[in-house]
């Protein structure tokens, strides 16, 4: 019955969708204000519908209902209760539903929010919204309804994946999702004030917590993803510049550019047309990443689905979403002209070469992913492209990018002189390259260029973007959210710099074949390997083996490497062991059987990789904190913001 | 700068990075792409010779050998019509079996054998690679043709 009851919440949750999307963009038109009043009714009804609809999946995954196919195709009996719930978006179609459920959560706290907006505007962003919502309920119910019956149930479930059966990637979809379809919310506001042919910086203004909250979530999922490929994959790497990574790491990078011009607009009313353009673009990019992902179009690590007949569907609601955005562009933003100007040299023209870079190194990471789909359409020869690519074109754009960073944060607007800024900047620049040599000669012996450049560039963004906030704490001065967020952020790019650098030179990895009582030795570590022994879990059995590890004469513990198989498909995972000593994570990882009791075992000394994904945190906790600025919330409405004001200080007095 | 000289400079900018970053993306895909190859095509020659490729296909049953304490390994490479013997140091992944398919990242060594330096095999059991799916397709079109024309 439940399965039959989410299926048809389904359809309610598309026609409300419906409802929204006409009564909210053609009332809004027509200047019908009476129509406006069924938008918010129907987002509350299309969140409770989708909500039912989940809550049947989620049910039927707990109450092993091996009768519905999406069941039975992602969860077992002896899976435990969490991956039960997880495996809802184990593959496409819970995914699907999960997409929309967010889209749903983020259309309600919109609608909620946009209660002070101008009722005709918020009624155009719902309507907007209320589209997007359309189409994606509509490719699930027509193509990849969750719901499906299995008739005669299946007695058992073929299991999730077990490389999905880790905490850290049950909850990367929902938070990379909520990063993807908060760009929907960007989106929709940009097709508002296209829709609407106005746009000020109130507008910008709206738009900037949202986005800005949109892109912290999307950094966050993305860091996830990365570690759990560290830890989980079991080969100790953290970025492959697989396609599945570059589908999400293309939004984030136009994202980071939008923010960066959304900081514009709301300033000094300037890149209007550009700012809409990212927005558009971010979301696109975004629908590519989760259509990429999960309609099988790319095949990887993490493409289970793979269904061609889906594909047409996809093609056109992507044709539809991106060029019916441009064609509204094309035809609404020449009235959207910026009227004042600026020096160069200006803060505006640091972040307009900020967001030149940042599209440059979208596009470079676009033509790496799409080359080998593209050359396979056109039936050239089979291609594929990788880090021999990637990394050196990468590079490119984001060098210069890093190195405007520290001296941009302290241009002014409109002006282009940097005063008496100047000189602070050059001895944090001194300073840092002073540091830079420290590191790499004193602590570890070796100086590659590159290596210089990252550790110079690291120290210098980080020590210029501090510059101001201690200047401001020294001089008792409050610090605004939106300040301390990006100083955080910025903190959080040069940590990432340093550590992505440390990381990438002075990793050294080892696959040596040992048996019981042998030894070898990585990077001034000794590992001794103690052989290997049976292992039984809930739902695999296999082999564990230990390994002691020492530097020096110093002990520092035993690791325990894992290789599972699981029963019901009967794959085989490893399990890496990892252990931090004073910022270096060693990394055991355990190969195959040699006979005669040898084993080929990977031994990885990898320097500050968690700092990887701490500074990548840093980032997103700036970006959070930046987003919930006081300015934005005021910035709603000034009639109901005096108030609030006034009672505010009654109460402070 | 004027409003007018502005959005110039801004149209010429975002033209110049675009062709730049156009430019530099060809150069390095050109430089630094793999093809794809199966055994047959190696055997006939199409393969480079001194660059690195891709080889794909089933590892053939029966042939893994594991030189005796260390982590060198032999297996051999089928399309089902012709095979090529393959060498790997190192680890292979969790799902490198005999019977499976497979893509190996190396160049052609001495004797005509494969020397690999990545070894691929990640998917579940039931996956192959793409490209070997399609070369094996090809394989029984042009089995099924040749045994009409044979008839």
């Amino acid at each position: 019955m439940l399965p039959e009851l989410g299926h048809f919440a389904l359809i309610l949750a598309l026609l409300l969708a419906l409802v929204q999307a006409f009564f909210g963009i053609a009332g809004a038109h027509l200047r019908r204000d009476r129509w406006l009043a069924a938008v918010g009714p129907a987002v509350a009804g299309q969140f409770v519908m989708v909500a039912t609809a989940i809550g049947c999946l989620v049910t039927a995954f707990v109450s092993h209902d091996f009768s519905v196919r999406y069941v039975a195709e992602n969860s077992n009996s002896a899976l435990p209760l969490f991956y039960r719930v997880t495996a809802l978006w184990g593959a496409h179609e819970g995914s699907l539903l999960l997409w929309i459920f967010l889209l749903a959560c983020w259309t309600l706290a919109v609608a909620v929010g946009a209660a002070r907006l101008p009722p005709r505007f918020a009624a155009r962003v719902l309507g907007v919204l209320g589209v997007v919502s359309c189409g994606f309920l509509l490719f699930t119910l027509a193509t990849s309804n969750p719901f499906l019956r299995l008739i005669p149930a299946a007695p058992d479930g073929r299991d999730l994946n077990p490389i999905l059966q880790d905490p850290a990637l049950a909850i990367h979809p929902p938070i990379l999702y909520t990063g993807y379809v908060g760009f929907a919310v960007a989106f929709a506001f940009a097709c508002a004030a296209m829709l609407e042919g106005r746009l000020d910086q109130a507008w910008a203004r709206w738009t900037r917590p949202w986005t800005t909250s949109a892109w912290a979530f999307l950094t966050v999922g993305i860091a996830l993803g990365s570690w759990w490929a560290y830890y989980e994959l079991g080969w100790g790497g953290f970025w492959f510049w697989d396609p599945v990574e570059n589908a999400s790491f293309m939004p984030w990078l136009v994202g980071t550019a939008l923010v960066h011009s959304l900081a514009v607009t709301d300033k000094r009313g300037l890149f209007k047309s550009w700012t809409l353009l990212l927005a558009i673009l971010a979301f696109s990019l975004s629908l590519l990443g989760t259509f990429l992902v999960r309609s099988g179009v790319l095949v990887s690590v993490h493409s289970f689905a793979a269904d061609p007949t889906r594909g047409i569907f996809i093609l056109v609601f992507l044709v539809l979403m991106i060029g019916g955005s441009l064609a509204l562009y094309a035809w609404r933003a020449p009235l959207l002209r910026s009227a004042a100007g600026f020096e160069l040299g200006a803060r505006e023209s640091f972040l307009l070469f900020n967001n030149i870079l940042l599209v440059i190194a979208a596009a470079i990471v676009f033509g790496g992913t799409m080359a080998p789909l593209i050359a396979d359409a056109l039936g050239l020869p089979t291609l594929s492209v990788g880090t021999p690519y990637f990394n050196p074109t990468f590079l490119m754009p984001v060098l210069p990018l890093l190195a405007l960073l520290p001296v941009g944060l302290h241009a002014n607007w409109k002006k282009g002189r940097l005063r008496q800024k100047q000189r602070q900047i050059l001895t944090a620049l001194a300073a840092a390259l002073v540091l830079s040599l420290a590191v790499s000669l004193g602590v570890f012996a070796q100086a590659k260029i590159l290596t210089l450049v990252g550790l110079t560039l690291g120290p210098w963004i980080i020590l210029s973007s501090l510059l101001d906030p201690l200047d401001r704490w020294r001089r008792q001065l409050s610090l605004s959210r939106s300040v301390l967020g990006m100083t955080t952020a910025h903190v959080g790019v040069g940590l990432f710099v340093i550590a992505l650098t440390v990381v990438q030179s002075f990793t050294q990895e080892h696959d040596v074949a040992l048996a019981r009582g042998e030894k070898a030795s990585v990077g001034g570590y000794e590992f001794r390997f103690e052989g290997v022994r049976g292992l039984e879990g809930a739902n695999y059995e296999g082999v564990r083996g230990s390994v002691v590890v020492t530097r020096g004469t110093v002990p520092l513990g035993t690791l325990y490497p894992e290789k599972r198989r699981y029963f019901v498909q009967g794959t085989v995972t490893t399990e890496a062991a990892i252990q931090m000593t004073r910022g270096t994570n060693l990394l055991i990882a355990l190969g195959d059987d040699l006979g005669a009791g040898r084993w080929s075992v990977r031994l990885q000394v990898r320097p500050l990789v968690s700092l990887v994904w701490l500074a990548a945190l840093l980032m997103a906790i700036g970006g959070a904190v930046a987003g919930r600025d006081r300015r934005y919330r005021l910035a709603r409405s000034p009639a109901e913001a005096a108030p609030a004001a006034a009672g505010a200080k009654q109460a402070a007095g | 700068m004027t409003p007018r000289r502005r959005r110039l400079s801004l149209v010429l900018g975002v033209l110049a990075g675009v062709a730049i970053a156009g430019g530099l993306t060809l150069r390095a895909l050109r430089a630094n792409v793999m093809f794809f190859f199966d055994p047959s095509q190696v055997l006939a020659g199409e393969a480079p010779r001194a660059e690195r490729f891709r080889l794909g296909g089933m590892v053939e049953k029966g042939s893994v050998r594991r030189a005796p304490g260390s982590l060198e390994v032999n297996f051999v490479v089928t399309d089902f019509r012709h095979e090529l013997p393959v060498r790997y140091t190192g680890v292979l992944p969790d799902l490198f079996r005999e019977g499976q398919g497979v893509v190996a990242h190396g160049r052609i060594g001495a004797q005509g054998v494969f020397v690999a330096d990545e070894v691929l095999a990640k998917h579940d059991e039931k996956y192959v690679p793409p490209e070997v799916a399609r070369a094996l397709k090809k394989e029984a079109a042009t089995a099924a043709g040749g045994a009409r024309t044979g008839s």
